[in-house]
């Protein structure tokens, strides 16, 4: 085909000079075609069917022939008539070919779900504008603020590898700055996300000031009623017919930690997306440490959803995720070695005395990289050692029963323990991380220089094996731990859960138990006339003791 | 996720807290065009990262004329230099399924493991000698695990929403380039992402489904079948306009689609073992 006979033919305005072959049959009605006296010459009636039949070759990509397509798009087209077509031709075009891969099922129209979107945007651009609302305050805080630099230590986190999309982490960013306005914090930092299957977490580890806590208070007040309510249920049951009394006793409850001590050191706050509310995780007991070690969920996203496990959870899953946090925690927030160090008071006293508090050390001058990645002993646990028990500092609950303890030696540990004595002890605080014991084989952490191509200016970074989602890393004399994942220890092996407790033992079958035959009938009555006899003498007796009296 | 949109495709899937640090980013740039270049694909694919003790192994996949079939896939250890896998066989995952542990980083450790699972073998043996074998000490190299592990992240895990790819009547499954995207509400739905891998075990649809099915987009499994029910995890993320699979039997897959617009991809970061306690967890 020639090249000004298409040319022609694509410039011709429709319903004018446009020819048309007497089938096109198809275009919608009301449509009429241009007159086909036109066709005079046999070379004009070639080239229009060398163009129909180019237009009707089909695609070998596709099936598609451009024919039947520009007649679909005409007729739609002409159909619907919108305004400003030429505006949007090739959407249209391109819509019918979506359309093809598309069953027209039914007549309804999807909804147009975007509700939450906009709701989730207003709470985003909330966050913003608090920042922008109190411009004074922001002025004095720029003397001093317990906000960590999120989108610093974000930067450092992505020459690792690791760490949020940018845009998420402003947001986290803004979050934490509205919960250091409203809320009386001494210290906060994003420890990081756990992922759930409906929603995630984000978390901030926050230290309130002294007293102005107000948890303290209530604390107190729910304990003294739990209490209560303990001896009230005691009371109760202690019904009229005394039933056969249980001889077993459950094993005692080991008191949790108090509030910034221990495990129970920081206070978590967490919120699925940022601009939602922070919600407090509540303290965490030991018991629950125990449970979560035997365990293994997934997160769900809801802090108010039970945890359906065996063996059972005390609690649901706020309780759950803050057991992982602390252990999480315990485990993997590591520090340069001399960035921390013991007070000096801490230090005159008793060497038995566990110490649990650490100052930073004003005189440290960093090491450098290289070091840091080929000497996991230039790393320490800056964090308590979660003891077997469930708390960091050990409780003396079992002066005399010592099956518990044996149980408790059983337990998966956290990390190796040299010589478990009755009192559990843990390694102390500030302990190397090359002191770690391995775990089938595996070594518990991998260090490694962010970039092999410049060294000179590269981070160290750690990542634990153990906690598949931790890491750390250190640049002169900055550090920070993070975790982001599934909130889940690794395990080697298969787990498996724990097999149900033995069957408890048969009642011992003695002679107070032993069902005796009945008696026959000549027994009953050589019974009942023995009876008889009986009460006769004593009624005798008793007039003759009566005559005696008189 | 393709090649070309890394960049961007990295930034949506990185809710999962692990990424690629910006050299890395900045050299896959580099050698992945290279790559195209010198085995002549029409797509290369950043698969993801398996995450040993001592290195990682960064994967790419390269197409050929089929999408879906016959990928080849190759490996780095510094993200420059690529090297070419063998194709996966039902003996080497198998074999790969045996060994327990941590991927090491380097490919030619070799894993010792006890075989277990030489009962056929064990059958025919018992005639001849009357004291079965108990245990084999066989040794698996770590290439060939990868390979295995790859292949099986692939059958079981890796995504693509309904309409992506089209099949050509002459059985050749292609990008669909009139794709646009699913709408909010199919995105929601489990059962408009298929696994990308070609059929292997074809489920039992009623007539009813059937009838609705297209053969020229529905030749794949949808994902609403997976078990254990609820092995994937759907979330909106990035202000609700980013939709995001994670599957929970691979943790570390992300999959991400944008609705209403073509974009989609998958990647794995991970540590490339199988979560066999996923039954326990939900």
């Amino acid at each position: 085909m020639s090249a000004p006979d298409y040319d022609s033919f694509s410039h011709a305005a429709p319903g004018s000079t446009m020819d048309l072959p007497p089938g096109f049959s198809f275009l919608a009605p009301g449509f009429v075609p241009g007159s086909t006296t036109t066709l005079t010459t046999n070379a004009q009636e070639l080239s229009v069917q060398n163009a129909k039949a180019f237009l009707l070759k089909t695609s070998t990509q596709s099936g598609l022939n451009l024919y039947d397509h520009l007649g679909r798009v005409l007729t739609r087209i002409l159909n619907e008539r919108p305004d400003n077509v030429v505006d949007f031709f090739e959407d249209i075009s391109k819509e019918m070919k979506w359309l093809l891969f598309h069953k027209k099922m039914d007549s309804l129209r999807d909804q147009y779900a975007v509700r939450e979107t906009y709701e989730l945007a207003e709470k985003h651009k909330a966050l913003f504008l608090r920042a922008g609302g109190e411009e004074q305050e922001a002025e004095e805080e720029m003397m001093e603020t317990v906000l960590p630099n999120v989108i610093e230590l974000a930067y450092y986190f992505e020459q690792a590898g690791v760490g949020l999309s940018r845009d998420e982490t402003s947001r986290i960013f803004l979050a934490l700055k509205q919960l250091v306005e409203s809320q009386p914090v001494q210290k906060c930092r994003f420890w990081g996300k756990i992922l759930g299957i409906k929603f995630n977490y984000i978390i901030a580890e926050v230290e309130y000031r002294e007293g102005e806590d107000e948890l303290d208070q209530e604390e107190e007040a729910e304990e003294m009623e739990q209490e209560s309510e303990l001896k009230g249920e005691e009371e109760k049951e202690e019904p009229e017919d005394e039933p056969p009394k249980s001889t077993f006793k459950p094993p005692p409850i080991i008191p949790k930690e108090e509030n910034r001590t221990g495990t129970n050191k920081f206070t978590y706050l967490v919120c699925s997306e940022p601009g939602m509310p922070w919600v407090r995780l509540p303290m965490v007991t030991p018991a629950q440490i125990v449970a979560a070690r035997k365990i293994r969920k997934f997160f769900t996203g809801r802090l108010d959803a039970p945890v359906v496990s065996y063996p059972l959870f005390p609690g649901n899953e706020m309780n759950y995720l803050r057991a992982q946090i602390a252990r999480i925690s315990g485990g993997t927030q590591v520090s340069p070695l001399g960035f921390y160090q013991f007070g000096e008071e801490e230090e005159e006293e008793e060497e038995g005395a566990i110490r649990s508090s650490y100052e930073e050390n004003p005189e440290f001058e960093g090491i450098p990289a290289l070091e840091m990645v080929e000497n996991l002993s230039n790393w320490v646990h800056h964090v308590q050692h979660i003891l077997p028990q469930g708390r960091c500092v050990w409780f003396n609950a079992y002066q005399k029963s010592e099956e518990e303890v044996e149980e408790e030696e059983d337990e998966e540990e956290e990390r190796d323990e040299p010589g478990e004595q009755e009192p559990e002890v843990g390694p102390p605080l500030l302990t190397p991380l090359s002191e770690d014991a391995e775990i089938n084989h595996t070594p518990p952490w991998t260090a490694r220089l962010s970039s092999h191509v410049v060294p000179q200016f590269a981070l160290a970074i750690l990542r634990s094996n153990l906690w598949p989602g931790a890491y750390a890393f250190t640049s002169n004399k900055k550090f920070e731990n993070i975790y982001v994942g599934w909130g889940l220890k690794y395990n080697p092996e298969n787990y498996s859960p724990p097999p149900p407790p033995v069957v408890m033992m048969e009642y011992p079958s003695g002679p107070e138990i032993t069902e005796i035959s009945d008696p026959t009938v000549e027994e009953e009555q050589a019974l009942k006339a023995a009876q008889e006899e009986a009460l006769e003498e004593e009624e005798e007796e008793e007039e003759e003791e009566e005559d005696d009296d008189d | 996720m393709d090649a070309n949109s890394l960049h961007f495709s990295l930034e949506l899937v990185s809710g999962l807290g692990q990424g690629m640090s910006s050299e890395q980013k900045a050299a896959l740039r580099a050698s992945l065009v290279l790559l195209q270049r010198d085995y002549r694909f029409t797509r290369v694919l950043f698969w993801g990262r398996i995450q040993g003790l001592q290195a990682d192994y960064y994967i790419a996949q390269g197409c050929g004329e089929d999408q879906l079939h016959n990928r080849s896939v190759l490996y780095s250890l510094n993200c420059l230099d690529w090297s070419l896998l063998p194709p996966a066989t039902e003996n080497m995952i198998l074999e790969a399924s045996e060994v327990i542990g941590r991927f090491i980083g380097d490919p030619s450790h070799e894993y010792e493991y006890a075989s277990t699972r030489n009962k056929a073998d064990e059958d025919k043996a018992d005639e001849d000698d009357p004291v079965p074998d108990e245990e084999e000490i066989k040794s698996l190299k770590e290439e060939a695990r990868l390979v295995a592990t790859i292949a099986l992240i692939d059958q079981e895990s890796a995504v693509v929403p309904r309409g992506a790819y089209v099949k050509s009547p002459h059985g050749q499954v292609e990008l669909n380039r009139s794709f646009q995207g699913l709408s909010m509400t199919e995105a929601r739905k489990l059962t408009n992402y298929f696994h990308c891998t070609p059929t292997l075990n074809p489920q039992t649809k009623t007539l009813e489904e059937k009838a609705e099915l297209d053969p020229a987009i529905d030749f794949l499994n949808s994902l609403e079948h997976d078990i254990p029910r609820g092995s994937w995890s759907l979330q909106f993320e990035g202000g609700n306009t980013v939709l995001v699979l994670r599957s929970l039997l691979w943790p570390g897959l992300t999959f991400f689609h944008m609705p209403m617009t073509p974009h989609h991809g998958h990647i794995y970061i991970g540590n490339g073992q199988r979560n066999i306690d996923l039954p326990f967890m939900l």
